[in-house]
């Protein structure tokens, strides 16, 4: 069981965590919505709850709440560049197909 | 694979229903865009890897227009097709820009076929309008924006100088339009730099905000209060800036090369670029090398030190610090309670605009975030929070309105019912009553500024209130409403209330929301301005004439029989006197004839006082009426 990030990713979101300012760490998860079943949670978190796991990746916190966790086992979570667009991209070795767009998936 | 970003806790958007938010800071010299990403506000970066867009279209023929640093490469190839500075002709009359700058390059269309007053520039691709010039940009910002963020745009802020009246607000409004953007507001420019430079999180306090950018200059006073930002007071100056140190810098050049006073509109840009290179490169050393091509082919090689260029822009710097002391006066603040003053727009990193607007506050210069950039990321900041990306809307800015707003009253007297400062949204009545008996419709006549005669005020709109029920001058009571909504745009309503009857209000809508209606609003403000005050005096004068015609041709109906026939001929000559006059346009022998009818009328109407009470007292007892 775990989750990893890139070192593009890892600074991006240091970055962004110092900038706000607040936060303990970055929430990711998934949701049943989207036009192909799941979804991905990008949030930046305040805290943890009692369930959730907490990894620790290259000095980030990442926490998952279990239900998601099944989903998302084994992800590498990336900082990409696609022509003027920049963003995170999950590398999720569970997902059977997704839709055109990628923002949602199904396993 | 869609790229994501980071959102807020419980704030994940479903797939394909991104909020995607943009600020947007349309210069006078250079625009930008900029998004939050991430938590992160940031300007976003071209194909080229350029965040600022040069405020330049180029119209060409059979193509579609050049935007950015293509057209501004074009500036001194193509002149007259090129438009740079737009933003000061935006919401404005021809005749208000050909005052403002003695030397206007472009080709303004005569007003002639569309009888407008709003500028068009002759192009080869036909007439255009600043608006539309304007929209260009905000198009290739639009692409740019929607481009990196890959999806379309939920809604942009867009910022204006805080100076801008409600012509300039609208037509910035209807560019936006023009471009396909939903603007979710209006923000002044000084506001979104102390947004951008987090001054709502700071400790409670008065910041000064100094915006000298390449067209306009604003300076505004805002106070943080228990994390509410109140704009105290803004003040400024839409035709100084950057533009105007090259306008200088070139003068000078061209006094030391020997240049004549007839320059062509290719030579005056080539002398302006040099002039701004020089000014640019001086910030950061103390002396450089100019040339100048002269008439004869020969060039002119010289030296501008820093001394000197100090020299040449300290009366334009000077001219930004009286709006600065009216800003501090209207705020009623003291030197000694602001904290700081934060640096917007290019020309605030000439080392000598900094150290004397320090010297003149006496306080720190905040310049850590790029000039250019602070107002677009303060613009995204706002837009954020506006389509609801974050969890709660902390963030409250209240604005204020530049100009005081108010209406016509009788002789050209502006009475205003909401004044300058005053802090939006907000909304104000004042009563107003009728002038004359039996009156049933009411002219109102909405306008903007700080004079006390209609004539130097901006006209905004005009209405009409029909349908008052007749009664005795003054009886009438009339309440103007004013109403100015976040974006700083004003809405009027009339409601005649005394007699507790509902009256129907028309009001026609001059006031902004088609092209033509605000050409319509410009035409009658500043170009007739003058003539309009001429026309009121002479309405009202051949207003009353009508009066004192009709009240003596009833009188004569009634009771001719009390003249003799010498009298009548007399009355009869003074009165055509009058209805002749009346048709003239001269008000003052339109009152001459006035008087002169009531003077020959005089004894008519004694008799008449006399005969009316001898009828009611005949055959009546003394008794009777003790």
């Amino acid at each position: 069981m775990a989750i990893s990030l890139t070192d593009a990713a890892a600074a991006r979101i240091k970055t962004f965590l110092e900038n706000r300012n607040s936060g303990y760490g970055l929430r990711l998860g998934v949701k049943t919505s989207g036009c192909s079943g799941m979804a991905y949670v990008l949030e930046f978190a305040d805290q943890s709850e009692g369930d959730d796991t907490v990894f620790e990746d290259k000095g980030v916190k990442i926490i998952i709440d279990p239900k998601s966790l099944v989903y998302l086992d084994g992800t590498e979570l990336d900082y990409a560049k696609e022509g003027l667009n920049e963003g995170f991209k999950f590398n999720n070795p569970n997902v059977k197909d997704s839709c055109g767009c990628g923002e949602s998936f199904t396993v | 694979m869609a790229l994501l970003q980071i959102s807020e806790p419980g704030q994940t958007a479903a797939p394909h229903q991104h909020k995607l938010a943009a600020g947007i800071d349309l210069g006078t010299t250079n625009s930008l865009v900029a998004t939050v990403r991430s938590g992160l506000a940031e300007t976003l970066p071209d194909e080229n890897g350029s965040h600022l867009l040069p405020s330049v279209v180029r119209y060409r023929l059979g193509l579609p227009p050049q935007v950015g640093e293509e057209a501004r490469a074009a500036l001194i190839e193509d002149p007259h097709n090129t438009i740079s500075s737009v933003k000061r002709f935006m919401g404005r009359g021809l005749a208000d820009i050909c005052k403002g700058c003695s030397c206007s390059e472009y080709d303004f269309a005569e007003s002639a076929g569309s009888d407008s007053s709003v500028p068009r520039i002759r192009t080869v691709a036909g007439d255009i309008s600043p608006v539309e010039a304007s929209a260009e940009i905000l198009k290739t910002l639009k692409a740019c924006a929607e481009k990196t963020l890959d999806g379309e745009l939920t809604g942009v802020v867009i910022t204006v100088p805080a100076y801008f009246d409600d012509a300039q607000r609208q037509a910035t409004k209807d560019a936006a339009q023009l471009a396909g953007l939903t603007v979710l507001r209006l923000l002044n420019e000084p506001t979104a730099a102390a947004v951008a430079y987090g001054l709502d999180r700071e400790s409670e306090g008065v910041h000064v905000v100094y915006d000298l950018g390449g067209g306009t200059f604003d300076i505004s006073i805002l106070r943080l209060n228990r994390g509410v930002f109140e704009v105290m007071s803004t003040a400024g100056n839409t035709a100084l800036g950057g533009d105007d140190f090259d306008r200088t810098i070139a003068q000078w050049l061209a006094g030391q090369a020997g240049l004549g006073a007839e320059m062509t509109v290719h030579k005056m840009r080539a002398l302006r670029a040099e002039a701004c290179r020089a000014k640019e490169a001086l910030s950061d050393v103390e002396s450089v090398s100019v040339a100048v091509p002269r008439d004869d082919g020969s060039v002119w090689q010289g030296e501008l030190d820093r001394e000197q260029l100090n020299a040449l822009i300290d009366p334009l710097i000077q001219k930004t610090l009286s709006p600065c002391r009216r800003a501090l006066r209207d705020a009623g603040i003291e030197l000694d309670e602001i904290e700081d003053v934060v640096m917007v727009g290019g020309s605030t990193r000439s080392p000598r605009v900094r150290e004397r607007v320090g010297e003149f506050f006496h306080c720190e210069v905040l310049v850590d975030i790029d000039p250019d950039k602070v107002v677009a990321v303060g613009a995204a900041i706002q837009a954020d929070v506006l389509v609801g990306n974050k969890p709660d809307d902390e963030m409250l800015l209240l604005d204020v309105i530049p100009l005081s707003l108010g209406i016509e009253t009788m002789g050209g007297l502006v009475e205003k019912v909401i004044p300058r400062n005053a802090t939006i949204p907000c909304a104000k009545a004042q009563d107003f009553t009728t002038f004359k008996d039996g009156q049933t419709a009411l002219a109102v006549h909405v306008v903007q500024g700080e004079r006390e005669l209609v004539s130097d005020c901006r006209s905004l709109a005009r209405f009409e209130l029909r349908g008052i029920p007749p009664m005795a001058a003054g009886a009438a009571r009339i309440r103007v409403t004013f109403q100015v909504d976040a974006d700083g745009l004003l809405s009027v309503t009339a409601r005649e209330q005394a007699s507790g009857v509902e009256s129907s209000v028309q009001v026609k809508p001059s006031y902004g929301l088609s092209d033509s209606e605000i050409e319509q609003m410009l035409r009658d403000s500043m170009a007739h301005a003058e003539e309009d005050v001429a026309a009121r005096n002479l309405r009202e004068m051949q207003v009353e004439a009508r009066r004192a015609i009709e009240a003596l041709e009833s009188a004569l109906a009634s009771d001719a029989a009390l003249l003799s026939a010498d009298e009548r001929t007399r009355l009869d000559a003074a009165l055509e006197d009058l209805r002749a006059k009346a048709e003239g346009s001269d008000h003052l022998s339109i009152k001459q004839a006035i008087e002169a009818l009531n003077i020959a009328s005089d004894g008519f109407a004694a008799r008449r006082m006399d005969a009316g009470i001898h009828a009611a007292m005949a055959g009546h007892k003394l008794e009777e009426f003790s």
